[in-house]
């Protein structure tokens, strides 16, 4: 097996505030140029686990490892790691070029060298107009990229990230969100990246992390965690889904609502309790109530733009399915299933 | 109708803040030592002022005492400030607590408290205990006026600072400080005219051999009234005056300022 | 950044000795008796609480309060018009007005409460002015009356300011819903503005009460010693008497009057915001 080349490792890392555990013994090992994002809801120890890397809170326990070599007694200062605050934290006394060359500065590169390398950031960050202005003049999107220029002059191994886009309308979300990827392809350097936005997390990164309550949930790719969620949390998290408790039969049959399914999943044994989720795109549903798998009400429809969401409702449980065709409330339907669309899942504590 | 009512009201209001202002003023440029009769003008009290030892050696304790307690509590009060700012939970309250003790206390308390534990202690009253004495009631105003500034600060600014290689101690002098700059300020001002403006704290403390100039004016105002302390008053009402709109234009926030 | 932390403790030390031990001895000192040098021979004694409680000592405690409560009413009678009005004047005319209520508070307190001695004194400027136009004299100095208006004109900025600030802030959309909801002018001056305005009224109560009850100086050049206050007493103790046990009781009883009084504002203050609350509720 080839040795893979690791550039951060995470190894039981634990922090307590005021005696709550925030991040729980979390493993972690991220590649060089990987795309990584923590995600998670608010409280989830995603954005203490990035300020543990940064250096801003020390670990309780654990250890974290850059380029193999333990770091933990390193100060942030001497980390050849940068950050992009939550809300940039631009000093608000110096102009656009200054926070930019600020690192630079620190470093006492020669005056000539430190221009060239300056004015060279600004222009790839289409700032170069605005070296001379003063940060709070800059519009949001002006100064995260500010934010994002002080950090990559510094020619960091990983730059971390902390939910940076948080402060942006949506158009400008999207729109940073794929200049960001471009970016870090571009320069080829490892970001971390926190947010709790399942739709952001989806889009950019190479690899997922799935935070809750300080552990992680799930780690993989976007495809993977979408897909194959491997809990309830994360099924519930990512995305909407049906959640339904069943019970699996034998390998390839699941049995809910009073039926049993044809499904692809096996190596649960038999008679085991299990969660299923159905993503509400893959409900079909037909006119003919007779023709379904599952036979339910329509109780209540709303047009989402793209799609209609209705939420149709059995003896058992309420169902969200998403259609571009209209069912009107009160209507009688039938649902069907793919079996490769049901997805199977071991009960864990969660919820 | 209504309009007039106010006017009357505020011109009143104005009258009484002002008449006796105008009348020391009037009086300290009056030939005679009576306070009712105008006998012709003069500037003989201001003369005798300058002449006066007791005022000339208060104005220069007034001021020197001014100048280091201001220094010595502005850097003081915005060091702790910092310090209690990155401080949590029951340390900080407590300190903040204790912090506001002079500034809630009645001066007259905070006063003959220090007198007991100067004297207790064995030190002599004069120059050095006044000097403690200000710079104790001067320091809870530096920080009261630096601590919303701090918490103004973006918190992660340091960090920001040390992400891209600063020290900490870098990362105070060249992005803490000059962020918290207007608080230290307000705060030097304050200090300032605390320190000038003190008596009661100044009169437990000064000891016999040493006078502010408040203290001057309360012995003279005690045996009597003096023309030379009309002659002072309207200088020293002029200097107030002169100082206000001084800070009034650099600051531009006066109002929050002097309350 | 934890380690900042250590930046606050040459203050806390600091403060350990300076602020926090004298007052111990102040308390030290009110319970006990015998050589103040010597704190190893002090007696356990409540002599000098006993000595407090003797009717012309209570006679001066009573006589503070009375007239501190007496100068902070007027100080809110006549201070709250003219906040009120400040606060509803335009920019331009506010800002002068409050610069106006600003200047004599700068002037030092002393020369204040001494330019009221050269017109309150029996031949002072008052009394020439009266005798020109040949009305009566007014002898109201040396005297509680002289005391009372020292107080008021020294602490009415200290009741304005406070008021204006808080009535400068009220959302002009109150007032425009209360009308809109049919409130006459005095309905909203009672429903709406004054118990928004409760917050501005207490610290200026406090601002004015606590200098007020505390004061030595107004009424030691405006009393001429007729009537005496809790804080002349103080000042005789400490400086002339030398009896620093008494003086530390009288200074205790202080404080603890002005803790009561602040805890029944701040009281009263946090019923007014749940009331507030309350109403914005319903």
């Amino acid at each position: 097996m080839a040795k893979e080349k690791y550039i951060i490792e995470l190894r039981n890392l634990t922090k307590s505030f005021d005696g709550v555990k925030v991040v729980d013994s979390i493993n972690l090992k991220i590649k060089e140029n990987e795309f990584v994002t923590l995600l998670g809801p608010s409280g989830c120890g995603k954005t203490t686990t990035l300020r543990m890397i940064g250096g801003f809170e020390e670990p309780d326990e654990g250890e974290i490892l850059f380029e193999g070599k333990l770091l933990n007694p390193v100060p942030p200062y001497k980390r050849n790691i940068n950050t992009v605050f939550q809300r940039y934290a631009l000093f608000p006394h110096m102009n656009v070029f200054e926070n930019v060359a600020f690192g630079l500065r620190i470093k006492k590169l020669p005056k000539d060298e430190i221009e060239e390398r300056v004015e060279k950031m600004l222009r790839m960050m289409d700032l170069e107009k605005f070296g001379k202005r003063h940060v709070d003049s800059l519009s949001g999107g002006q100064q995260q990229r500010v934010a994002i220029a002080r950090a990559l002059v510094n020619e960091p191994k990983v730059l971390l990230l902390d939910e940076p886009l948080g402060a942006l309308d949506l158009k400008l979300r999207k729109e940073m969100q794929i200049e960001l990827l471009d970016m870090q392809r571009s320069v080829g350097i490892t970001f971390i990246y926190v947010t709790h936005d399942q739709e952001e997390a989806l889009t950019m990164s190479d690899t997922v992390v799935v935070m809750n309550e300080g552990h992680i949930q799930q780690v993989g790719t976007p495809e993977d965690i979408y897909n194959e969620p491997t809990n309830r949390f994360v099924a519930d998290f990512i995305g909407e889904s049906n959640i339904i408790e069943a019970t699996m039969l034998e390998d390839r049959k699941v049995m809910f609502d009073g039926r049993v399914f044809d499904c692809v999943d096996t190596g649960f044994g038999t008679n085991v309790p299990v969660d299923v989720v159905i993503r509400p795109e893959d409900l079909q549903i037909v006119t003919d109530p007779e023709k379904g798998m599952i036979r339910g009400t329509v109780t209540s429809v709303v047009f989402k733009g793209v799609h209609y969401e209705m939420l149709i409702e059995n003896e058992y449980r309420e169902y969200m399915v998403h259609s571009t065709l209209m069912f009107p409330e009160e209507t009688q339907v039938g649902m069907n299933v793919q079996p490769f669309d049901i997805h199977v899942m071991k009960k864990e504590g969660y919820g | 109708m209504k309009k007039l009512a106010v006017r009357i009201y505020m011109g009143l209001i104005f009258l009484f803040l002002y008449a006796p202002i105008i009348v020391l003023i009037v009086f300290s440029f009056n030939k005679t030592k009576s306070r009712g009769q105008w006998a012709g003008f003069t500037l003989d009290w201001y003369a005798q002022l300058f002449k006066d030892r007791l005022i000339t050696e208060a104005l220069y304790y007034t001021v020197t005492i001014a100048i280091l307690a201001t220094v010595i509590s502005t850097i003081v009060g915005t060091i702790a400030a910092i310090g209690i700012h990155y401080m949590r939970g029951f340390g900080k309250n407590l300190l903040l607590n204790i912090n506001n003790i002079p500034v809630l206390n009645p001066d007259i308390v905070t006063g003959v408290a220090l007198m007991t534990l100067f004297i207790s202690a064995g030190m002599r009253l004069g120059f050095m205990t006044m000097l403690i004495a200000h710079v104790l009631f001067c320091i809870p105003y530096v920080i009261l006026a630096v601590l919303p500034k701090l918490r103004q600060l973006n918190r992660h600014i340091a960090e920001a600072a040390m992400d891209l290689g600063a020290t900490p101690s870098y990362a105070l002098r060249k992005i803490i400080l000059p962020e918290i700059r207007p608080g230290i300020i307000s705060g030097a001002l304050m200090a300032f005219t605390m320190s000038i403006d003190d008596f009661v704290i100044s009169f437990f403390t000064a000891g016999n051999e040493v006078s502010n100039l408040s203290i001057v004016v309360y012995s003279m105002a005690r045996r009597g009234v003096k023309p030379t302390i009309n002659a002072l008053s309207t200088l020293m009402f002029l200097a107030v005056v002169i100082l206000l709109l001084i800070i009034n234009k650099k600051s531009g926030e006066g109002e929050e300022l002097l309350l | 950044m934890k380690r900042m932390r250590i930046l606050a403790y040459p203050y806390s030390v600091w403060m350990a000795i300076f602020i926090v031990v004298p007052l111990i001895l102040v308390f030290l000192y009110s319970f006990t008796e015998g050589d103040i040098r010597n704190l190893a021979q002090l007696k356990f004694s409540t002599r000098s609480y006993e000595r407090v409680s003797e009717p012309i000592y209570l006679k001066v405690i009573v006589n503070s309060f009375i007239l501190a409560t007496l100068s902070t009413l007027f100080c809110l009678a006549l201070g709250y018009p003219v906040a009120m009005i400040v606060a509803r004047a335009n920019p331009k005319v506010r800002s002068m007005l409050l610069m106006f209520l600003i200047v004599p508070m700068w002037m030092n307190f002393l020369l204040r409460t001494y330019a009221w001695m050269s017109i309150l004194s029996p031949n002072g400027f008052l009394n020439r002015l009266l005798e020109f136009f040949g009305l009566p004299r007014l002898e109201i100095m040396p005297g509680k009356t002289a005391v009372l208006l020292g107080m008021i004109y020294n602490f009415l900025p200290f009741m304005i300011l406070p008021i204006y600030t808080v009535l400068s802030k009220i959302d002009k959309q109150y007032l425009e819903a209360a009308s809109d909801l049919g409130a006459n002018k005095t309905r909203t001056f009672f429903k709406i503005i004054l118990p928004l305005s409760i917050p501005g009224v207490v610290s200026g109560i406090t601002m004015v009460f606590l200098p007020a009850v505390s004061t030595f100086v107004i009424s030691g050049l405006l009393g001429g010693g007729k009537t005496p206050l809790i804080g002349d007493l103080i000042e005789q103790q400490f400086m002339w008497e030398g009896n620093w046990h008494f003086g530390s009781s009288l200074s205790i009883i202080l404080m603890v009057m002005i803790l009561i009084s602040m805890a029944i504002m701040s009281r009263i203050d946090r019923d007014g915001k749940q009331d507030e609350n309350g109403h914005a509720k319903a």
